[in-house]
């Protein structure tokens, strides 16, 4: 491990905690663009932080010490998992203790957090929201696992680096495999994040509410946590759909100054384009009903699965 | 006894186009409501007047073939507290409106349900649904959105609604004593303040009956100046709701697109008339305001535009999966369960209950510009939305004939305040549902008592009844759907 991996890493998180609020910025921008409206600034989700950091914390009076550790648990591993994923070079030294599948253990660490910090007041739209999650949660890690199953069985490993060096390597272009799983990988992406058509990240109604039903008790900082650890996670999610569908631009092996010089611009453009597509996946759609959440999710693990199936029988 | 022939023996009541009153014994008191629910009528309204020296009577006002038919039960002040049977069991919606009338008046009825409904002195006993799974969920008063206040109590297995009880009344402002406190020629504001959506359809109530009671010819340029901002006022509330509908789907770009058209309308109105929404506009009389040539004729234009775009969005919207998805079936009102309630205006219209009052019982100037019924029979969210599109496009076309075609004249006459003790009602159709407003004069141009009606009476207990067996997630659009008044019901 020389210096120049660990530079890497530690830029790696702190480009993923400086960039999270501006990749949700840029998408409630497009679709601003999209519907027609004038967009908020890019930088609102920054100055919400900063007002929230700010304010005095209220906590109900019935809370546990579970209800105000959450938000750091939630907010830790989003952070870890940041450091995990090869969103600008793949020698990563923090690598070898996690791979794509402790990772989506790590995620579940956080929901199972978050959701019972969600019912540990007791309150109806918490508890309403935290049994959506968990439905949502055990329908989408499956199909996120399957995913993340092509994409090893290709490159013979489980490790998202050697994924990405393993596919950056190669030809241009997705194997018929891997197309499969970037459908079913989008879908996923798009329930895990409260995003439309799963979950309406701009609603006020409690009774409709999934993520945001689960965060109504948190104010200030541990708001702003938990606001953070989302758009950590949508950045997440999105490098970890680059590392998988999209690794151009990232550096592999050791890589100087020149290197990284490459690979920032490279990720602010995915990160741009994934942004916009996902506006106007976004716009496009309306929110389903609760009911067809499984439907979505089932289609999205039938999308994985067949990608393993082509992947089997073309070898490809 | 037929409807017919307490219709005929009733005595013409001064405003509405049509409306008679009869006095009645105990005995007819309930047979009046039966034989109107016999012929297919519904229930107006219902409500208790009670003069300081503790004479009472209560009123029904029913809604019939021939016209509005008022049934006045007096109740002398004697050794007993007054007392009238309750019309629950033939018109459901009776329930909360006699409750209503207790807290307001002390005058109880026979209604076995006696919880307070405007007096929130006590907490409110909710019923309990008990099974293994059932629990409750609590919404409101207060919402995380900037919306009127009221409480849903949900009991629930899972996502699936059991039971939906309504609590309402936290907007209760004492708008019956406040309308006594007013000069007669004055209380048109005050109705225009009912419910703040719907402030033409109130006002243009008031001043019909005012104006009724007064026996003053209204110039025909007036009514049909009061037309466009009823139609006006219709057409913004349906473009309003129908966005909001879309933006409940989770179908922004809805909100967005009709939120513009709104917005470009309410310019166009107030270019027009100078204002944006249009209090006080109708006044006793006529009109506070005239509209020159030209200001109509942009106005006309713009509502043409309006229109247009209207007829686009609805494409998508019909055509978009998603949205087409939630809407079809969500919180269906059947037709045959609509007739039971009672339910009126554009929720009745969705389930089949054809009514309209500009179409039934016309007045100037409906008398002479026929308007299309819009009646649909699904009665699920699906049906409400497109009776919205269907009655946004018959305003834009009647509008469109009113602007062109508006008569010559003065914009409004004086009237004088009627005589102590006259009577009259006045019923004006909304873009909710029919409005009725009754009013009694008192001496030297008083108010000696005003009764403002929303249809939102009638339709809160029905959507207690369309979120059955729907999931959780769905109220909001199945509420919005409906979007009736906390305001106009509790008064």
């Amino acid at each position: 491990m020389s210096v120049t991996d660990w530079i890497t890493q530690v830029l790696e998180v702190v480009v993923a905690l400086a960039a999270a609020p501006a990749l949700l910025g840029w998408l409630n921008q497009c679709r601003a663009w999209l519907q027609n409206r004038r967009a908020p600034s890019l930088w609102l989700p920054y100055r919400n932080l900063r007002k929230l950091f700010h304010k005095e914390a209220v906590i109900a009076e019935n809370a546990s010490p579970l209800f105000r550790i959450a938000p750091y648990v939630v907010f830790g591993s989003m952070v870890l998992a940041a450091g995990i994923i090869p969103s600008m070079g793949t020698r990563l030294p923090l690598v070898v203790s996690a791979d794509a599948i402790a990772l989506v253990g790590l995620f579940a660490a956080a929901r199972v957090f978050m959701t019972l910090a969600a019912m540990d007041v007791g309150t109806a739209f918490g508890t309403l929201g935290a049994r959506r999650e968990m439905m949502v949660g055990f329908l989408a890690e499956p199909a996120l696992l399957m995913v993340i199953f092509v994409a090893s069985l290709i490159s013979s490993s489980t490790a998202l680096p050697v994924i990405t060096e393993h596919l950056a390597s190669g030809h241009l272009g997705l194997s018929p495999g891997l197309a499969f799983s970037a459908v079913a990988f989008v879908l996923v992406l798009l329930a895990e994040n409260a995003r439309i058509p799963v979950d309406n990240p701009a609603t006020h109604l409690e009774l409709t509410m999934i993520h945001e039903a689960m965060v109504l008790e948190y104010s200030a900082r541990h708001l702003a946590l938990m606001e953070w650890a989302a758009q950590l996670k949508l950045f997440n999610y999105v490098c970890i759909g680059f590392a998988l569908f999209l690794p151009w631009g990232v550096a592999t092996g050791h890589i100087g100054p020149v290197g990284l010089l490459v690979a920032i611009p490279a990720l602010a453009v995915k990160l741009a384009a994934a942004g916009a597509g996902l506006a106007l996946i976004e716009t496009v759609s309306a929110k389903m009903r609760v009911m067809r959440i499984p439907e979505f999710l089932g289609t999205a693990f039938l999308f994985a699965v067949l990608g393993l199936l082509v992947h089997v029988l073309l070898g490809a | 006894m037929p409807v017919r022939r307490w219709w005929e023996r009733g005595q013409r009541i001064p405003g509405a186009s049509s409306a008679r009153g009869v006095g009645v014994d105990a005995e007819q008191w309930p047979q009046v409501a039966r034989d109107v629910a016999a012929s297919g009528g519904v229930l107006l309204g219902l409500w208790v007047s009670r003069e300081p020296g503790g004479d009472a009577a209560v009123y029904g006002a029913y809604l019939t073939d021939p016209g509005v038919l008022l049934a006045e039960l007096a109740l002398p002040a004697g050794g007993q507290p007054p007392h009238y049977r309750g019309l629950e069991d033939i018109f459901p919606a009776a329930s909360r409106l006699q409750r209503a009338a207790f807290d307001l008046s002390g005058v109880r009825s026979s209604d076995p349900d006696r919880r307070p409904w405007l007096d929130h002195t006590d907490s409110y006993a909710f019923v309990r649904v008990d099974g293994e799974g059932v629990h409750e969920i609590a919404v409101g008063p207060v919402h995380a959105g900037t919306i009127e206040p009221g409480h849903f109590r949900f009991s629930v297995v899972g996502e699936k609604v059991l039971r939906l009880e309504e609590h309402l009344g936290y907007v209760h402002k004492g708008l019956e004593q406040r309308f006594s406190a007013l000069p007669i020629l004055q209380g048109h504001r005050l109705a225009a303040r009912v419910s703040g959506d719907s402030a033409v359809a109130f006002s243009w109530a008031y001043c019909q009956a005012l104006e009724g009671m007064s026996g003053c010819a209204l110039p025909m340029r007036a009514l049909w100046l009061r037309a466009v901002c009823l139609e006006l006022e219709r057409l913004a509330n349906h473009l309003g709701d129908l966005g909001a509908l879309g933006n409940d789907a989770g179908f922004a770009f809805g909100l967005a697109q009709f939120s513009r058209l709104k917005e470009d309308l309410l310019r166009a109105v107030s270019a027009a008339f100078g204002r944006r929404y249009l209090f006080d506009t109708v006044v006793p009389g006529g009109m506070a305001v005239d509209v020159s040539a030209d200001a109509a004729r942009a106005l006309a234009a713009a509502v043409r535009a309006v229109c247009a775009e209207t007829v686009e969005l609805r494409t998508i919207y019909d055509e978009h999966e998603g949205v087409r998805d939630r809407f079809t079936g969500a919180g269906r009102l059947e037709p045959q369960l609509a007739a039971r309630l009672g339910v009126i205006g554009l929720a009745g219209r969705a389930s089949a209950q054809a009514r309209d009052v500009r179409v039934d019982l016309p007045h100037p100037p409906y008398t002479e510009l026929p308007v299309a019924k819009v009646v649909h029979q699904d009665g699920d969210v699906a049906a409400r939305v497109a009776v919205r599109f269907e009655e946004a496009q018959e305003s834009g076309r009647l509008l469109g004939r009113l602007l062109s075609g508006l008569p010559d004249g003065e914009r409004a006459v004086t009237v004088d305040a009627p005589a102590d003790g006259a009577f009259g009602v006045g019923l004006i159709e909304g873009w909710r549902g029919p409005v009725l407003v009754a009013l009694q004069a008192g001496p030297q141009g008083s108010i000696r008592r005003c009764h403002p009606h929303d249809p939102s009476w009638q339709n809160w207990p029905a959507l207690e009844y369309a979120i059955l067996g729907n999931i959780v997630p769905d109220f909001p659009l199945i509420n919005k759907s409906f979007n009736l008044s906390y305001s106009g019901v509790d008064l």
